[in-house]
């Protein structure tokens, strides 16, 4: 069945813990994870509240394939209303926590309310316990695993927590789980700080083993493991160079985002790639990646594990800083890097670990550092303000703002609120690089014509994780499409949104996609959970958790003119590079797109669309 | 012709879908709590481990046990327990130098690697060769074939 079918429910204010039935009815809608959550959160929360009231409610939530031996199965999810946007916010990591969550017994952990002092949640199978964390709060998060880990005397806890930054409200703050892996976009461990809510602990020993049909199950997954082994993407590409192999790809294609999306082309994109990361480096002959991990159950591994240069500015004598850790990624490569225009590799790698060390999202961070360096270089903000000269390219600069907003210090705590209200602060709003308040990640939608639709219909703001239409548009999967052009893209912006809905519910991760489609996942499915899952069965699925997400946004009070890039994607062509001369076609797209969706004009969802989805 | 489970260490990205496999062969769950094998993560160093039993030819473990519960099985060697016969004293877990045997509460009996009865469910998941399953006598047949390639047998240019 896949599901344990039991739930938690913490109470935060009163402190009490209940075991509830999970509704089957709704796993049966909305399978899991992202949607099941959803579900739960959309039918208890007001979609007006505020992010950050103590009626605002956190889900911690594992899909039905989690726990599994199912490549990839391994993921959990954090739903809540994102304090960085305002809007429905799910957020997925990887590690090992979620599967612990469900060895324990628990399909998903539903947080209210808020305690009145700063308390951890302790799960050893059924014994589940609200303990005091007054002396981990002020602490990091490397630093409250570690204690977690040895005041409960068993490595194999698996913790996930916030640090620092959630505890200070920085917008977009992380909830890290397993040192590097994070639940990172949309502030979601800033609603967890704001409930007081340090950490979960998590010890499983019951394991994962209601399956449908084991036999049938196993097989499944064998064979689908073989199309992941068999796909240049998830076979070689990602283990060999993580998801840095894109790097000199998309500068290639012209859709890299540089100095706050000034340029879409960065000259020092290979000094920062995934090919730099395994060349020696001329100080000490070693090379930046140490080794690729895996996430639990992923047979892919495109983590990446790095060693930071010793002698770089950054750490000299600071040794707690020169062991082997998480990082780089892409994303984080991007944004602390070509963003800003920093070229230099081991500057991003420590920015990289303040940011998995006190929680926060590189993205959105690296983008409200390239949206401050623009406004130094407009004479906006100056030198005491900011407290460093800050020109574009400075790697001084990103280091010392990444320390400053890691500790909720100085000009940090400006960079804490994120580029849209910090540049609405400064009185230049259209400087922010985003979409309802959450910053772009590491596509140019003017070379990439369908991410500019997928970043503005986002449910949880900008996003390249909600439809990845990059896939297509550059690597050909499932088909080749042109990235510069607009036609075509709506269909395609929805065959992936609804997709990857399933893919986020499931308990699997989206980066199979670049090798598996529905019909790779659907054997697994069935086999493992009870009832009949079916193509059709599972694409009107996604259909249906896509517009519930959009109708508590809708609700939440966005409207279609939230659905929309910042000016200068749609009027400053880019400048060099195949997409020369072009700008986002976004108002194109946008009302193609509704229809495609069986919505309004103004981008509702019609009764006969809802009456179809069951909604 | 004995076999033998070869680890390679460089090669393990720590996906644990070994310990899957063994739970889900042995117990009928994926559990990692109930594998008989086990990746130690070691993260400041960036190196990730799988470790068994070895499969020792003269056993502490075997030679422990004071009611021969454990016993060679003659088709694979591996040291087998045999459930029925075990009284969970434990003895065997102080024997083995390397704690690959462990006891389990909910049995109230030990386990440890039995090979699967020469088809290791491990190395049949192990999606990189991390952990293979090979001839006994030639666990350091891959390391000596690297070695040799860096020998250098061409004659040198002038």
């Amino acid at each position: 069945m896949g599901w344990t079918k039991k739930i938690l429910r913490v109470d935060l204010s009163n402190g009490s813990i209940k075991s509830e039935p999970l509704n089957m009815q709704w796993a049966k809608d909305y399978l899991g994870q992202r949607g099941l959550a959803t579900k739960y959160f959309v039918e208890e929360v007001d979609p007006k509240v505020d992010p950050l009231a103590p009626e605002n409610k956190l889900i911690m939530t594992t899909g039905p394939l989690t726990g599994t031996a199912a490549s990839t199965g391994g993921r959990y999810s954090v739903v809540t209303k994102g304090a960085l946007t305002n809007a429905i916010a799910c957020s997925n990591s990887g590690g090992y926590f979620g599967a612990e969550l469900k060895f324990a017994g628990w399909d998903m952990i539903i947080f209210e309310g808020k305690s009145a002092k700063p308390v951890y949640l302790s799960i050893e199978d059924d014994k589940v316990e609200l303990r005091d964390a007054s002396h981990l709060w002020g602490k990091t998060v490397f630093q409250t695993e570690e204690t977690i880990k040895k005041s409960h005397q068993d490595p194999q806890t698996r913790v996930c927590s916030i640090g620092r930054a959630g505890e200070n409200g920085v917008k977009y703050a992380c909830i890290v789980n397993d040192l590097h892996r994070a639940a990172g976009r949309s502030g979601v461990g800033t609603v967890m700080g704001s409930k007081n809510l340090k950490a979960v602990a998590v010890r499983g020993t019951k394991g994962a083993g209601a399956i449908k049909d084991p036999k049938a199950f196993m097989a499944a997954t064998k064979a689908a493991k073989k199309v992941l082994a068999d796909n240049p993407v998830t076979g070689q590409g990602l283990p060999t160079y993580g998801t840095q192999v894109l790097m000199n790809v998309i500068n290639e294609m012209g859709a890299l985002p540089t100095r706050n999306h000034r340029d879409v082309q960065f000259e020092d994109a290979r000094k920062i790639s995934g090919e730099a990361m395994k060349e020696k480096r001329p100080t000490d002959g070693k090379t930046h990646l140490v080794t690729n991990a895996a996430c639990f159950g992923c047979t892919i591994a495109c983590g990446r594990i790095s060693r930071i240069d010793e002698t770089h500015f950054s750490v000299v004598n600071k040794p707690e800083y020169w062991g082997a850790s998480g990082g780089l990624e892409y994303e984080a490569a991007w944004a602390l890097g070509s963003a800003n225009g920093v070229g230099d590799l081991e500057a991003l790698q420590y920015a990289n670990i303040l940011c998995n060390e006190d929680g926060f999202d590189p993205i959105s961070f690296g983008a409200t550092v390239a949206a401050a360096m623009e406004l130094y270089d407009l004479g906006i903000l100056s030198k005491e303000q900011i407290g460093i000269e800050a020109p574009f390219g400075s790697a001084q600069a990103l280091v010392t703002l990444a320390e400053m907003t890691a500790k909720g210090e100085g000009f940090g705590k400006e960079l804490g609120l994120g580029s849209a209200r910090m540049c609405a602060k400064y009185g230049r709003p259209e400087l922010s690089m985003g979409v309802k308040g959450q910053e772009f990640p590491a596509y140019d939608s003017r070379g990439i014509q369908g991410m500019g639709l997928a970043y503005s219909t986002s449910n949880r703001g900008a996003c390249h994780l909600r439809g990845y239409t990059v896939a297509s548009e550059v690597l050909g999967i499932p088909v080749k499409t042109d990235p510069l052009v607009t036609e075509g893209k709506a269909d395609l912006v929805k065959a992936f949104q609804d997709a990857t809905a399933v893919f986020d519910s499931s308990g699997t991760c989206v980066f199979t996609t670049f090798a598996w489609s529905l019909a790779d996942l659907q054997p697994q499915l069935d086999a493992a959970c009870e009832g009949e899952w079916t193509m059709e069965g599972l694409a009107t699925l996604g259909e249906r958790i896509w517009n519930m997400e959009r109708l508590f946004n809708n609700a939440a009070g966005f409207t279609a003119k939230d659905d929309d890039l910042p000016p200068r994607l749609k009027t400053e062509p880019a400048k060099t590079g195949p997409a020369k001369g072009l700008v986002n076609g976004i108002d194109k797209m946008r009302p193609e797109y509704y229809k495609v969706r069986g919505w309004t004009p103004e981008g509702v969802p019609t009764k006969e669309t809802l009456a179809r989805l069951g909604l | 012709m004995q076999k033998s489970l070869h680890i390679d260490p460089n090669k393990c990205t720590g996906c644990l879908q070994c310990e899957m496999a063994c739970s889900f062969e042995n117990h009928g769950v994926f559990n990692i709590s109930k594998s008989r094998i086990k990746v130690f993560n070691f993260e400041h160093a960036g190196r990730k481990v799988p470790y068994t039993c070895t499969q020792c030819a003269e056993a502490w473990c075997l030679n422990a046990c004071p009611v021969d519960a454990i016993r060679i099985d003659a088709g694979t060697g591996a040291k087998v327990v045999h459930e029925d016969v075990c009284v969970g004293c434990k003895v065997c877990t102080i024997a083995c130098p390397f704690g690959t045997v462990n006891y389990v509460a909910e049995s109230g009996k030990v386990q440890k690697c039995d090979l699967c009865g020469g088809e290791p469910a491990c190395a049949d998941a192990c999606p990189t060769g991390a952990i293979t399953y090979v001839e006994a006598d030639w666990t350091g047949l891959d390391k000596m074939r690297a070695w040799a390639g860096k020998t250098d047998t061409q004659p040198r240019a002038a």
